[in-house]
This record gives C-alpha cells, sequence and structure tokens, in this order.
C-alpha cells in the first residue's frame, strides 16, 4: 500500500509538472496578450520533432537549446505575420487563425517526418535510471523534466515581477497606448511575449517528446489537456496553471491506484445496488477506469461553480 | 442480365470522371486521417498492391479490379455514411478492419441494404476487425473474416503460458472497448481452464487511445506483484504502455496481440529482448526466406513506416481471386458461396475459410522478440522468433453462429 502510494505520488507530481511545462507558455501569452493560442500543442509538437531532428546532427545537449530557440523564432514569425494583422478583427478572428494554424502545422510535419511516430530515443547521457524506490525505476529524463518545469516557473515568474521587461510587458497589456507614447515598442514586446510562449512550448516538446509519442497526433492529443488546465487554474494565471497543473496530475494518477467504485462505497455504507437494478452499470464503473475523465468533470464543474477559475482574475 | 450489368458498369465509368476502365469496384473504408491513418495508410498500401497484382495477371474473369478509398476516421457513425457513398460509387465488395465498433455496424449496414436491394448485393470482407461476436452471435452471410478472432489469438497465448511452469501471477490490461473487453474475457476463461493455478491478480479496462502517461497502470501492475501481462493493446495504447513499463524497470512477460504493431519495437528495444511476445499469422522469419511478394511490397513501398504487415491482405486475396475463378463470375453472390468452405494452400500452411461462420482458419505464430534473428524489425537489429506455431484447422473454435443465408 505504502509502495504504491509513493509510486503513485512522485508518477502524479512527475505528470503534473509535464502538464505545467505545457501549459506555462500558453498561460504567458494568454495573460499578456489576451490571445488564446490554440496552435501552442503544435508548437509544443514542433520542439519534439525539431530536437529529434537536430538531435540526430548535432547531439541531444545542443538540440535542447537550439529547438526552443528555432520555436521561438517561429513564434514571433506568427506573430509578427499573422495574429498582428488580424488582430485589427478580434478575438474571434485570433482564435480562428491559430485555430486554422494548428492544422497547418499538423500536415506540414506530416509531411516532413511522416504519419508514423519517429524513434524518438532518450539520448544515452539521460537514459539510467536516476534512483530506485521499492524496486521501481525513476528515469533520469523525468528528472531533467521535473527541473526544467520548475526552472519555467521560477524564470516566468522573475521575469514578470522582478525586471523592466516585465513591468513593460504587463503595463502594455493594459495601457498600450501610454507605453507606446513612453517610448517603448508595443508590437515589438508583444512579438517578444509570443516568441517567448512558444520556445517554452518547444522547450517542453523537446522533454516532453521522450515521455510521450513524437507523432503527428501530438498536439491533437495534449490539446485538450492543457486548456482544461489553463481554464481550471485561472485564464493567464501562471500560479494557477502550476496547481491546476498538480491537482490534475496527482488526483488522475491516484484515480487510477483506486479499484473501487461508487457501489463499493454505497456498500460501505450500508446502501446495496444490486445486479439489474437501472444503476447498477453506471454505479460499478470502478474509479480507475473513470480515471481519465476526471479533469474534464472538473472543468465543467470549476465553470459551473467558478467560471473565473481557481487563480483568475476575470471570467472564462 | 449479364450483359445489362456491364453495359451500366461501362455507363457508370464513362459517367465517372474517366477513370481508368475498371469493372469490379472494391471500397476501401477505414481511417486515412487522425491518429489511426498511419494503420489504414499501410493497410491500403497492401491491399492496392495485392489488388495489382490481380490486375497484372489480367484481373478476373476478364475483369479489372479497382480499389476505390473512404475515410471512415474509425468512426462507427462516419463509416455508414461512407459505405452509403461507397455503395452509390458502384461498389460491390467492402473491405474494412480497423475498430470492431465499426466492422459490427458495417455487417449490420451490408445486411440491411442486402436484403433491401436483390440483385445488387454487397461482400464485406474484414481483414483485421476481431471481435468474437462477428461470427458468432452477430454472423452474417455477407461478412467474411481473414483474421483470427480474438478467443483464437488468446488460445493460441495460453497454450503455450500453459507450457511455461514460471507463470504465476497475470495481470490483464485492455482497452475500454468491445475488443479489449472480448480479450479479458477469453484470458479469464482460457486461464482458468489450462492453467487453474495461475492467479489473475488484476484485471484493468482504460480508456481507447486517450491515455497519455501509463506510468499509474504500470504503478499498479508493480503492485499487484504480476510475472505476466496480457494486453491487447494496439498502436499508441500499446506503444505507450510498453514504454511506461520500460521506464519503471517493470520485469514482466508481455503478452500481446499487437506487439507487432508500428512503434513498439523501437519503444522498448533491448528491454523487450525475451519478454516481449505477440500472436500473430506472420511475421518476418516464419519462414527462412522473406516472401517474393514481401520482398517486392518492400521495394515498392520503402521506409520503416511502410514495413510489412498485413499478411492476412495476401491470403484474403488469393482466396478471393480462387473463389472468382471457381465461381466464374465477379457476382459476389456467386463470389460468397464460393468461399464458403474454400482451402487452400499457402507457404505457411493450409487456410480455410469456414462455411459454418465465415471465420478464416490459418495458422498462427506465437513468437518472441530476440537478438540475431535473420530479418530484424523497425531497422532495430532485434527481430521475432517463432515459440510455437499453430495449425489453421487447431485454431478453430466452436460458434454459436446461426447463419441465414440467401435463397
Amino acid at each position: 500500500m505504502l509502495e504504491l502510494a509513493t509510486i503513485s505520488l512522485i508518477n502524479g507530481v512527475v505528470y503534473g509538472l509535464l502538464l505545467f511545462m505545457l501549459t506555462s507558455g500558453l498561460t504567458l501569452i494568454f495573460s499578456m496578450m489576451g490571445v488564446l493560442n490554440f496552435a501552442h500543442a503544435s508548437v509544443f509538437m514542433l520542439g519534439a520533432y525539431l530536437s529529434f531532428q537536430l538531435g540526430r546532427y548535432v547531439g541531444f545537449w545542443p538540440a535542447i537549446v537550439i529547438a526552443p530557440l528555432a520555436c521561438g523564432l517561429v513564434g514571433a514569425a506568427i506573430e509578427r505575420y499573422g495574429l498582428r494583422r488580424v488582430h485589427s478583427s478580434g478575438h474571434v478572428a485570433e482564435i480562428l487563425f491559430t485555430f486554422g494554424l494548428a492544422y497547418v502545422i499538423e500536415e506540414l510535419v506530416t509531411m516532413i517526418w511522416g504519419r508514423n511516430a519517429v524513434a524518438n530515443d532518450v539520448p544515452a547521457t539521460i537514459d539510467f535510471a536516476l534512483f530506485t524506490v521499492f524496486g521501481t525505476t525513476f528515469p533520469a529524463y523525468k528528472g531533467l523534466m521535473m527541473a526544467i518545469s520548475v526552472a519555467m516557473f521560477v524564470f516566468l515568474f522573475l521575469v514578470l515581477t522582478r525586471t523592466r521587461i516585465g513591468l513593460i510587458i504587463r503595463a502594455a497589456l493594459t495601457h498600450p497606448r501610454m507605453v507606446d507614447a513612453l517610448g517603448h515598442d508595443v508590437p515589438g514586446v508583444f512579438a517578444l511575449v509570443f516568441a517567448m510562449g512558444s520556445a517554452l512550448a518547444g522547450l517542453a516538446g523537446v522533454i516532453g517528446g521522450f515521455m510521450l509519442l513524437t507523432q503527428p497526433t501530438l498536439a491533437h492529443a495534449v490539446g485538450p489537456i492543457v486548456f482544461v488546465i489553463v481554464v481550471l487554474g485561472g485564464l493567464g494565471s501562471l500560479y494557477g496553471a502550476l496547481v491546476a497543473s498538480m491537482l490534475i496530475g496527482i488526483l488522475q494518477t491516484f484515480a487510477v491506484a483506486v479499484d473501487y467504485s461508487l457501489a463499493d462505497a454505497l456498500r460501505a455504507m450500508g446502501v446495496a445496488i444490486v445486479r439489474g437494478s437501472p444503476l447498477y452499470e453506471v454505479a460499478s464503473i470502478k474509479l480507475a477506469t473513470a480515471a481519465p475523465v476526471i479533469p474534464y468533470l472538473l472543468l465543467v464543474l470549476m465553470l459551473i461553480v467558478r467560471p473565473r477559475g481557481l487563480f483568475g482574475t476575470r471570467d472564462a | 442480365m449479364r450483359a445489362y450489368r456491364t453495359v451500366g458498369l461501362a455507363l457508370a465509368c464513362a459517367l465517372g470522371a474517366g477513370t481508368a476502365a475498371a469493372d469490379v469496384r472494391i471500397a476501401f473504408i477505414d481511417p486515412l486521417s487522425g491518429g489511426a491513418a498511419s494503420t489504414g495508410i499501410l493497410a491500403q498500401k497492401t491491399h492496392q498492391f495485392y489488388i495489382d497484382a490481380i490486375n497484372a495477371a489480367g484481373g478476373l474473369n476478364g475483369e479489372k479490379l479497382e480499389l476505390v478509398s473512404f475515410d471512415n476516421k474509425v468512426n462507427a457513425q462516419e463509416s455508414l455514411i461512407q459505405l452509403k457513398k461507397a455503395l452509390d460509387d458502384g461498389a460491390r465488395f467492402v473491405v474494412q478492419g480497423n475498430g470492431s465498433a465499426v466492422a459490427l455496424a458495417l455487417t449490420d449496414a451490408v445486411q440491411k441494404y442486402n436484403e433491401r436491394n436483390p440483385g445488387k448485393e454487397v461482400v464485406y470482407l474484414n481483414y483485421a476487425a476481431v471481435d468474437p461476436a462477428l461470427t458468432n452471435e452477430k454472423c452474417s452471410f455477407w461478412h467474411f473474416r481473414f483474421d483470427a478472432d480474438a478467443d483464437m489469438k488468446m488460445a493460441a497465448m495460453t497454450n503455450v503460458i500453459a507450457q511455461d511452469k514460471k507463470i504465476q501471477k497475470v495481470y490483464l490490461i485492455n482497452q475500454d472497448y468491445s475488443f479489449g473487453k472480448a480479450v479479458a474475457a477469453a484470458a479469464n476463461k482460457m486461464l482458468a481452464e489450462k492453467r487453474p493455478d495461475i492467479k489473475i491478480v488484476g484485471d484493468e479496462l482504460h480508456p481507447l487511445q486517450k491515455v497519455q502517461d501509463f506510468s499509474p497502470y504500470v504503478a499498479k501492475i508493480k503492485a499487484s506483484g504480476a510475472d505476466t501481462v496480457i494486453t491487447g493493446n494496439w498502436s499508441n495504447d500499446m506503444v505507450l504502455l510498453i514504454k511506461a513499463g520500460k521506464d519503471a524497470g517493470l520485469k514482466v512477460n508481455w503478452e500481446t496481440y499487437y506487439g507487432g504493431s508500428p512503434g513498439t519495437v523501437t519503444a522498448v528495444r533491448e528491454a523487450g529482448v525475451g519478454t516481449l511476445k505477440q500472436v500473430s499469422e506472420w511475421h518476418k522469419n516464419a519462414l527462412p526466406e522473406l516472401d517474393a511478394t514481401v520482398a517486392s511490397f518492400d521495394k515498392r513501398f520503402p521506409g520503416v513506416e511502410n514495413e510489412y504487415a498485413y499478411w492476412r491482405a495476401k491470403t484474403m486475396w488469393e482466396l478471393f481471386a480462387a473463389a472468382a475463378k471457381k465461381a466464374q463470375s465477379n457476382d459476389p453472390v456467386k463470389v460468397a458461396r464460393a468461399l464458403e468452405g474454400m482451402k487452400m494452400q499457402t507457404s505457411l500452411g493450409e487456410v480455410e475459410m469456414r462455411a459454418d461462420n465465415h471465420q478464416i482458419l490459418q495458422p498462427l505464430y506465437v513468437s518472441t522478440l530476440e537478438r540475431g534473428q535473420k530479418y530484424d524489425a523497425e531497422g532495430t537489429g532485434l527481430g521475432w522468433k517463432t515459440d510455437a506455431k499453430v495449425d489453421g484447422k487447431a485454431t478453430s473454435l466452436p460458434t454459436s453462429c446461426k447463419m441465414e443465408r440467401p435463397k
């Protein structure tokens, strides 16, 4: 029991931090620019592919630097030549633009790397067991992932609250004309923010690609859960994204470990649901089987009870 | 009658945007976009390959075959729409394989269509959907299955397990839909019969193609103390499961249906040596030399994503051609009647299309991933080695099918 609980906790934290890596860039872009970027998971996927490709030529360590930078450049280009043009048409146009972009990126990736998963193996330098608990090994790349995820949080937090550029970014969101009048390049600031968000997605992709499958459907596979976290944590709240990621990661992992159903719980309270009764089918679903639904259930509940999310400042 | 049909078809072809003169239209309804597209597209290429071979040899009864593809996104509802399109397009044969839910919907739709449209019947060739119901309670005269069903594969798998006294605790993990449940049910039943001393320490169902991180499941398998995992998982669910197992250092035998599906060997590599097993109708080292058609397929479609996987498609088209020849007609009803009970010698052994439920009987192989095999998988240097071969006849199981045949 202790064994399963310990391992589940570790797994939950790992999964939670992976989710945070995925969402941090999205949260940054949303909180600073008000753009809900549907192509975020696609840039994540692009990061995984680029690191796979670069890793073959220059090795893993240079790739983990170059791939996110390349994603940042892609992000800057998207902002400069795409988003900026549709910006004047309002949020719906922006959302539709990023939505379409997600499809374009998926098709491009399919054209270049094919439909099947590429062999994005963990590089030899980090392919070892970091430690062993109760006979279960903990791979080093997951350790690296956790470290990067935490570093991302600290970096974003410090940049936004402790630096001059963070001050300008935040001011540009609420008072763009005033910031402009003070001599700051507001469009440039927005391009920088979008590039930074994209670079974070790319970095997440480099390391996330080892844990998930590097294939064209990757963006599609992680897309929905990313939005669940952003809404749950509160749109635009970095802190909220971290809390929501950890919450979902740990909750979902522990739910898988629980082999009890609603019927079992009711039986313990003295209420028996017998086979054949109308509720039997639903009540006898084990929590473990329902685990992957939990994030979406939380999403619906949150939208009903508190639409702004855990730490959000405005309604979704 | 025949003259009218030929005239009608010729007219249809003339109207059909000037496509090459094709006489027999075969609709391929499978995923060509979305998550399962890689499997669907590989199957499409394989069917095309064998149909081209039939055409190159002069076609069937003087007519050429044409494969027309329809994308169903592995969705039952979408498949019915595509079937309608295919029928409007003049297709008389339907080929499908991915997803038993789709297969059940298609059998039902084909059955109803044929009842309502006598003289325009359609025959459904299923090359991969393995829910046993399709050749038992839900069987239909119009449906022919060219893959061993989930029970037959489990019988072969459990025969090998029964011999291995080291196996004591088994964990079942499967996808939460008709096929996954069928695998779990078959494993429970057959292990209880063949090795009552084996303890089933877990019977897990997880959502189909939705799980990104299998670590929590692996933690559970580990905590259960299982020495063997039985799974019918395919595609991403197979690859991610075994990857999570490798990461956590889980040491078990992987008894799988689709351990040979694309990406699995690449994901596990050395960690799968001696432990990853699969049940299949063929693998690259089944014969001492690679089959000539497999070699020429590899030449025509190079690359890892095109690695040959559908031996049963070869069997299917050879049997189909033989049936059409025997019937001396490409009329679906006549071909279907000729297919019933048809036997054929292949390089692997005898195959037979059962007349009572339209389930093929073909040799099955239980194989393990090993080093130093002649032909490797996915360029990893590791290849499949046969542990046991079951002859086609021996894979036969009783059926509850009560088939209604057209008069």
